[in-house]
């Protein structure tokens, strides 16, 4: 058995999420990978790449793509086009096959890592149009008749955020981890890896202010670790001391710089209502 | 011991399958698992749950299975040494610290206590970690198990450790027993969907192309076609009155799962029964809504009308002016259910209320009346019977 996983000085992985890679890593199945949004999906893929020295191949899915895009893709009109200008080029149909990630993948010299993000967002049939290609790991290409395989059978990494249900076939054949949102160690340990050497009170207070911002009953879109590390980095960036995170100024009713984290104007009212009725009772 | 337990997740409503019942076990022949029992738990949970929602259900089977037999794993034994304590409190506490366990009764009695109160929280996870929390540094994070003591030195997930995973159960919110989910909602309203090219001619017609080149010898001829969109215009009224509280989250489904599928979807809400106004807003209830007629003529009969509501009222509210429980209307339920179907020839209502309640209750009955039959219950066959309905 190769090296294991276990995060990465970039990445903190809980022990869960490391057995889940390492499960899909030794038994080469794919990993199905949910989560509330800015915990780390997508990153994960990178991260394994890099902490097993592997090659990395991305494949960003949209609503518009086709399982056949991640394989391959006939240019035709390129050939029509070359057959009127006499390029010898066109007596091979080799010559406008376009490679998708999946076959760049399964051609890769070393085992790679591909990454299938946001599975979710492509249309309700995606999942279903691959389910051969992951588990055999080979695909047939109509147009020059052959069959590729993968040379060395690739880390899947895909993630979903759960827009759409995925089919049970498909699920069957993944492991599945969901990503939960971190405790307040985990979420130390995070902001430890993206800025060492940063100001113990200063992440304290963020820390708490952060976990108190997600607390707030209503919110429509609760801030996350993404956006938490966007936060501090805005005030290591302004040198904000760790006094005025503490609220004790009365004028300033909401954190400072909390344009990071909020995204949405009805969540800074509400917040904005929510503080001054606290103070109100306060008094 | 490992296929009772497959059998247990399954009575307990995991749906695992055996390909992914043999995965776990081949998992545990490549080494995985480690004879770690948190580690055993991960992989399970990894091989055989494909759904966040089904985690609390694998945690209590989880636990139900492995209690009785902890001990026939030795690193899950709840006991530890004597003396391994002994030598981390050493590594770890200060004299002052070790003072404090003294005065409380020594370990022996921490132990119990602390045994004791974690029997108490199994149900509470929040408290719990809350309360192993503030224990901070005392032996309570230590009494998680790591009996080999790799992590002693290791901060940070100790106090997670210091009840079992699965018996926590951090997940038990996301639980659901629903089984009519918006993919199969999803796929049921596919068949409803008609296409049709229309707009723009933008993609590339591949074999119009290749037939129009032919036949002018060989120059390239392009052919484009609009892109196929579905046409389909659906027109969705939603109860929201207060009897409709029950349905509330299998009715967010379906409306989810129409929103995603039809791109001409135009949804308003109504209370018990639609009247000479809706809303467009259920949380603008206050305001003054849309005239109904307004909303006959602005949407073309080609629309499919959907209502979903329970019907569930008073029988008055129906058929009597004045009937409706929250304003004076000057024309009855009826007579305005009536002009909506008119207007809309294809339509179809759909109640979230099981199909054997409908014939105890009055206001279902006239409802029903009033539709011709073209009712259906919210389930994936009275789904697929309204979509039949409506195409």
């Amino acid at each position: 058995m190769s090296r294991s996983f276990e995060g990465t000085e970039r990445y903190v992985a809980t022990p869960e999420l490391a057995t889940a890679v390492n499960a899909a890593v030794v038994l080469g199945r794919p990993l199905l990978i949910k989560g509330e949004p800015g915990t780390g999906k997508t990153l994960l893929a990178a991260e394994i790449a890099r902490s097993l020295d592997k090659p990395l191949f991305e494949w960003h899915v949209k609503s518009t793509t086709k399982a056949q895009q991640g394989l391959y893709e006939y240019d035709a009109v390129s050939r029509l086009r070359d057959s009127q200008l006499g390029d010898a080029r066109v007596k091979d149909i080799r010559n406008y096959i376009v490679k998708g990630n999946v076959w760049e993948a399964f051609e890769s010299d070393r085992q790679p890592v591909l990454l299938i993000d946001e599975i979710d967002k492509a249309d309700i049939e995606f999942p279903n149009d691959l389910l051969r290609e992951l588990d055999r790991m080979e695909f047939y290409v109509y147009e020059t008749r052959e069959t590729i395989r993968a040379r060395h059978r690739p880390i899947i990494v895909i993630t979903s955020n759960n827009e759409k249900e995925l089919p049970d076939a498909f699920l069957r054949r993944c492991f599945f981890h969901y990503i939960r949102f971190p405790d307040e160690d985990t979420m130390t340990r995070i902001v430890d890896v993206h800025f060492p050497g940063l100001k113990r009170d200063l992440v304290a207070e963020a820390l708490r202010t952060f976990f108190r911002l997600r607390e707030a009953p209503g919110l429509k879109k609760k801030p996350t670790t993404s956006e938490l590390l966007d936060w501090i980095k805005l005030l290591v960036a302004e040198d904000v001391a760790p006094e005025a995170l503490r609220g004790d100024d009365a004028r300033a009713l909401l954190p400072p710089l909390y344009g990071a984290l909020l995204k949405n104007e009805q969540d800074v009212h509400l917040l904005e209502q929510l503080v001054f009725l606290n103070r109100r009772n306060a008094r | 011991m490992l296929v009772k337990f497959f059998f247990r997740l399954r009575e307990a409503g995991v749906p695992a399958t055996i390909p992914e019942f043999l995965a776990l076990l081949e998992a545990l022949r490549a080494g995985l698992a480690d004879a770690s029992a948190e580690r055993f738990y991960c992989l399970a949970r990894a091989c055989l749950v494909k759904d966040e929602r089904h985690y609390d259900r694998f945690d209590r089977a989880f636990a139900a299975h492995f209690r009785g037999i902890e001990g026939a794993l030795e690193t899950l034994a709840r006991e530890l040494p004597a003396d391994w304590l002994d030598r981390l409190a050493e590594a770890r506490l200060s004299d002052e610290e070790k003072a404090r366990v003294r005065a409380l009764g020594g370990w022996e009695a921490l132990m119990r206590a602390l045994r004791e109160r974690l029997e108490e929280q199994k149900s509470r996870h929040q408290g719990g970690s809350r309360w192993i929390g503030t224990a901070g540094t005392s032996p309570f994070g230590a009494y998680g198990y790591n009996p080999e003591g790799v992590r002693i030195g290791q901060d940070g997930s100790r106090q997670r450790r210091a009840t079992k995973v699965w018996d926590r159960r951090e997940f038990a919110n996301l639980d659901d027993d629903v089984e009519l989910g918006t993919r199969n909602m999803k796929l049921a309203l596919r068949r409803l969907r008609r296409f049709a090219r229309s707009g723009a001619a933008d993609e590339l017609a591949l074999t119009e192309t290749i037939d129009a080149t032919a036949r002018s010898g060989g120059w390239l001829d392009v052919k484009m076609v609009p892109q196929r969109r579905n046409v389909v215009k659906v027109l969705l009224l939603l109860d929201v009155g207060g009897s409709m509280d029950d349905h509330v989250r299998i009715s967010t489904e379906l409306f989810s799962a129409a929103r995603a599928e039809f791109k001409h979807l135009e949804q308003f809400y109504f209370h018990n029964c639609p009247y000479e106004r809706l809303w467009r807003d259920n949380r603008r209830r206050s305001e003054r809504g849309v005239d109904t007629f307004e909303l006959l003529r602005t949407y073309a009969r080609d629309y499919r009308l959907v209502i979903v509501g329970d019907a569930t009222m008073s029988p008055y509210e129906i058929t009597e002016i004045g009937g409706s429980v929250e304003h004076w209307n000057a024309e009855s339920g009826a007579i305005w259910l009536r002009r909506l179907l008119q207007a809309y020839p294809r339509h179809a209502w759909i109640n979230p209320q099981p199909e054997a309640l409908w014939d105890g209750t009055r206001s279902i009955a006239i409802t029903r009346e009033l539709l011709e039959g073209r009712m259906f219950p919210l389930t994936l066959a009275g789904l697929d019977a309204a979509i039949a309905e409506l195409g």
